[in-house]
């Protein structure tokens, strides 16, 4: 199978790839899929709280080159983006920019639900912190 | 060195120019129809013919009268399981294969089953083997035929073929062996090996796409199957269809030089495949070889490099030709059944490499091979959450994964 250029280019040059701290509390944390499957992809986000936008972003992924190429992609897109901006970032957009053949779509949709997944952690997190502070108060 | 360099070996073999030159004369000047019975072009083709057949029984102990030409290994698969399917349907209907089996030999059974046959798929041990009790345990007064292949495609195990036979041959059954990977890799002896049947290819042994046999025994007992093509009655009527004289040349030439160099081509296949492995393992954690060591075909290793997956390895590679039992390598997107039946785990499989060396590898290109590969796998686990987590100390076994 032919890989197209911005899917060898992530390849080649991943973007973001690395962990944050996934106690921070402004780190969100996605962990998707499963070895048995072939993929897991493991993406997070660091959020300044008082913006709500997504200042950082890193990836690690075990999976084919287009599950790599999707979640690197997922990094750069998701930086300098508010929480529910990343909120809109669908499969499909994925798809369409890294042209993935449809034996590959599957690797764009585990990137969003790595993406949703991310998000939900965090803002699960800074709840947490606000029922926290409050009973604290 | 050039690149890309072909280690996929088990896949298809480049044709020795030996074998290309003894076939070229066979397209234009003598292309004579081995059939022609009157005239001297089909003699001449006739002679080339009969000459390819004692080459090829040569290789494996056979008598000439022994071998059927065929139009590869696919098609000796199905002649040897449907014919005697339907030769023997009086005397029972229950075939005993293993779950490792190439599609050739999968699909046919299950072709057969849907026709009325019963088909036994015994499990192979973590090693790859069979487990021979199982074998014993298996086998009904009904059983007419087992059939277990000599070496795996996949992970080069060499199956135990003459005690398997032996267990056949008690319960009265006959034994016929895929043999695809194993003829003009390593001694093949059809006598000593108790073989029936045996399916061989010529692309795998340097020979040329498109041609094959089929071993049928003529004594002891004499074997004999119902032909799956009709036609001119060829190949004593077991396989009508107008020969393909060169095809069959070079199957015959390629069975020859086997014959002739094989000792020290299988020092020379050892000592590059250890030489592969060794190094891999000395520079790499968490490597598994896939299937025993100890009964193998010298060139072949398959290696499952944990946490990183098949493709993507492959992908890294790009400048080497081996395959993977990745899903994501596979048409139907299943990692290899083969890989599963070891019991290793669907993980194990999505990270497998097949190296299949042969005749015209280099030891250079062993060397850039090692090389290459070491530093893709340790590229990819930078980039593996799994790894990361290993390296954390985490039992992924107890990970609750969100499967997809």
């Amino acid at each position: 199978m032919a890989y197209s250029d911005k899917v060898l280019d992530h390849y080649n040059n991943p973007r973001n790839v690395g962990s944050f701290d996934k106690k921070d509390p402004n780190v969100g944390t996605g962990m998707v899929g499963a070895p048995e499957c072939g993929d897991v992809m493991k993406l997070q986000v660091k959020v300044n709280p008082a913006t709500g936008v997504i200042e950082d972003a890193k990836f690690k992924t075990f999976g084919c080159g287009s599950a790599i190429a999707s979640s690197s992609l997922a990094t750069e897109w998701l930086r300098g983006k508010t929480v529910d901006e990343a909120l809109a970032i669908k499969n499909t957009d994925i798809v369409n920019e890294l042209s993935l053949p449809p034996v590959k779509i599957h690797c764009s949709v585990l990137a969003e639900d790595a993406i949703k997944a991310a998000i939900d952690d965090y803002k699960k997190k800074s709840e947490n912190v606000g029922v926290e502070s409050k009973a604290h108060a | 060195m050039k690149l890309p360099i072909y280690m996929d070996n088990h896949a298809t073999t480049p044709v020795d120019p030996r074998v290309f030159k003894a076939m070229t004369p066979y397209f234009t000047d003598t292309f004579g129809n081995a059939a022609s019975r009157n005239h001297s072009f089909g003699w001449v083709a006739e002679d080339a013919v009969e000459k390819a057949r004692k080459q090829v029984a040569e290789l494996i102990g056979a008598n000439n009268k022994e071998i059927v030409f065929t139009s590869g290994a696919t098609e000796s698969n199905n002649l040897a399981l449907k014919g005697v399917a339907e030769m023997y349907a009086e005397k029972g209907n229950h075939i005993i294969t293993a779950a490792t089996e190439h599609k050739a030999i999968l699909d046919t059974c299950k072709r057969l089953e849907k026709e009325g046959c019963k088909v036994t798929y015994l499990p192979v041990e973590t090693n790859g083997l069979v487990d021979l009790n199982k074998l014993r345990a298996a086998m009904t007064d009904k059983t007419i035929l087992v059939s277990i292949m000599y070496a795996n495609n996949e992970i080069g195990v060499l199956q135990p073929v003459a005690e398997i036979s032996k267990i056949a041959k008690e319960r009265g059954a006959l034994f016929h062996t895929d043999a695809t990977q194993a003829v003009g890799k390593v001694p093949v002896d059809v006598i000593k090996d108790g073989i029936d049947l045996a399916s061989i290819s010529a692309h795998k042994m340097y020979g040329p796409k498109g041609v094959g046999a089929l071993y049928v025994r003529r004594r002891n007992p004499r074997v004999q199957v119902t032909a799956q093509m009709d036609g001119g009655g060829h190949e004593r009527g077991m396989r009508s269809g107008t020969l393909n004289v060169p095809g069959i040349v070079g199957l015959g030439e390629a069975c020859a030089i086997a014959k002739a160099e094989m000792s020290e081509e299988i020092k020379r296949m050892a000592y590059l495949r250890d030489k592969l492995k060794d190094r891999l393992l000395a520079s790499l954690d968490e490597v598994y070889i896939n299937g025993t060591m100890e009964h193998r075909l010298p060139n072949n290793l398959n290696i499952s490099f944990a946490f990183v997956e098949g493709e993507s390895l492959l992908m890294g590679i790009n400048e080497i030709a081996v395959s993977s039992g990745s899903a994501c390598t596979s048409a139907t997107l299943e990692p290899s059944y083969v890989l599963k039946a070891l019991g290793a785990g669907d993980d194990l499989a999505h990270s497998s490499i097949r190296f299949g060396l042969g005749r015209f590898n280099t030891e250079e290109e062993v060397d850039y091979v090692a090389a290459k590969v070491i530093d893709v796998v340790q590229k990819l686990r930078e980039l593996s959450p799994l790894y990361e987590m290993h390296k954390e100390g985490i039992d992924l076994t107890k990970v609750q994964w969100t499967a997809h």
